[in-house]
């Protein structure tokens, strides 16, 4: 079973609830820092990272010995990461997408598969939970692909939880495709209400059952209450904004460390999660 | 010898149009009989990505040699500087006086781009 932790809103604390429900879970389950831009899981699990693996995307290499100067390549690539400039084929490699059109609609074969780097996977071991983590090289602005390729190392028998990344654009999207449940983690205020929103309408295009975990419940209004109940959202979790899970966060600490009474409100959470998704393949069924 | 200028409209007392990729329209002029050809940049306005790449390439093809625009990106200066088109930047005033004061050499041309890229 796969869980994706999104929001929509960065900040409202994901990281928080990921790690604390995998932890709580304990060794049965695997974390996936899918947040790749900014991966921050492991500091609060803080794992020995065991292994390393460098990810390269395609991108064209030109022979311009073997190149007619046909400009086949440049026409396929929307991106224009190809152009061809009379006897001279420039390519944009940050441009490139990776889909590989321009590879097939060479007649020259004067184009064969080079390689950018994305980033890194890392394997690691922390607080009884197994953590698999991308990390995008600095200046790379294509995350997707590193994405997907942390998410295929997950190994699918054991509960995963992925740790998405904010907003509700392609990132996510890699995030949370093909997932069997998302939980969108929101906070009581007019910005966590209007990005819960975009990510309410982006999980219900990818057709994913979901649920929400209010943070910092006692502060804001009811709007995020208001707008649950409209859509029949379940509110699964509620955690209060408290000074000692700030001061606990604020040194890397998670909730349950501090507060070992919480690992039995995350488990129960899990369960909820297990019952919702029961539900949604009893509605799918009636259908 | 042709020089290409961008411009807000289509003629030579059109503004010069600041953006190079995006450009409302793009003036090829042939100092030879000054014969003036327009090329309707609509295309590349609206653009997804590599609008300055394609508009680079588009004044190569019609055997331009210089560009005066107002700001010129990395990726469209990379691309002019492979098709050999020296750029000069920081344009302004209209078409005609851009043309003026190349004809009385007064362009500074750059050795690189003077605006960010675009994500």
């Amino acid at each position: 079973m796969i869980i994706s932790i999104a929001s929509g809103k960065g900040g409202t604390g994901k990281t928080t609830v990921a790690t604390n429900l995998a932890v709580s879970l304990g060794d049965s389950c695997m974390l996936l820092d899918c947040d790749v831009e900014e991966p921050n899981a492991h500091l609060f699990l803080q794992p020995q990272i065991e292994k390393s693996e460098t990810v390269a995307t395609f991108i064209p290499i030109v022979d311009e010995g073997l190149c007619t100067f046909c400009r086949k390549c440049a026409d396929i690539c929307r991106f224009r990461a190809i152009a061809v400039l009379g006897k001279k084929v420039l390519v944009f490699p940050e441009l490139c997408h990776s889909c590989g059109g321009c590879l097939v609609v060479c007649p020259d074969k004067a184009i064969t598969a080079g390689g950018r780097e994305l980033g890194v996977v890392e394997w690691g071991q922390g607080a009884g939970v197994a953590l698999i983590q991308g990390r995008l090289r600095v200046g790379e602005a294509m995350s997707p692909p590193l994405i997907k390729k942390v998410r295929a190392y997950a190994d699918t028998r054991r509960t995963v939880i992925i740790d998405a990344p904010p907003g509700t654009s392609c990132p996510v999207i890699a995030a949370m495709r093909g997932v069997n449940f998302v939980l969108l983690v929101t906070e009581p205020t007019p910005f966590g209400l209007h990005d819960l929103q975009l990510a309410v309408e982006a999980v219900r295009l990818l057709d994913i059952p979901c649920g929400l975990v209010i943070n910092r419940c006692d502060m804001g209004d009811d709007q995020v209450r208001d707008y649950a109940r409209q859509e029949r959202l379940p509110i699964l979790l509620e955690i209060p904004f408290d000074r000692k899970i700030a001061e606990a966060y604020s040194r890397g600490r998670m909730i349950v460390e501090e507060m070992p009474e919480w690992q039995e409100k995350f488990r129960e959470l899990f369960g909820q999660i297990k019952l919702e998704i029961l539900a949604d393949i009893w509605r799918r069924e009636r259908q | 010898m042709k020089i290409a200028v961008t411009s807000r409209g289509t003629q030579l007392s059109s503004e010069v149009d600041p953006r190079f990729g995006r450009a409302a329209y793009i003036l090829i002029v042939d100092m030879q009989n000054m014969a003036i050809e327009v090329l309707d940049n609509k295309e590349n306005v609206n653009a997804f990505k590599g609008a300055g790449i394609q508009a680079a390439t588009m004044i190569a093809d019609r055997g331009a040699e210089v560009l005066l625009t107002g700001y010129c990106g990395p990726n469209a200066f990379r691309t002019l500087e492979a098709a050999g088109i020296k750029v000069g930047s920081d344009t302004t005033g209209t078409v005609a006086e851009a043309i003026e004061a190349f004809i009385n050499g007064e362009i500074k041309y750059t050795e690189t781009a003077n605006a960010e890229g675009h994500w």
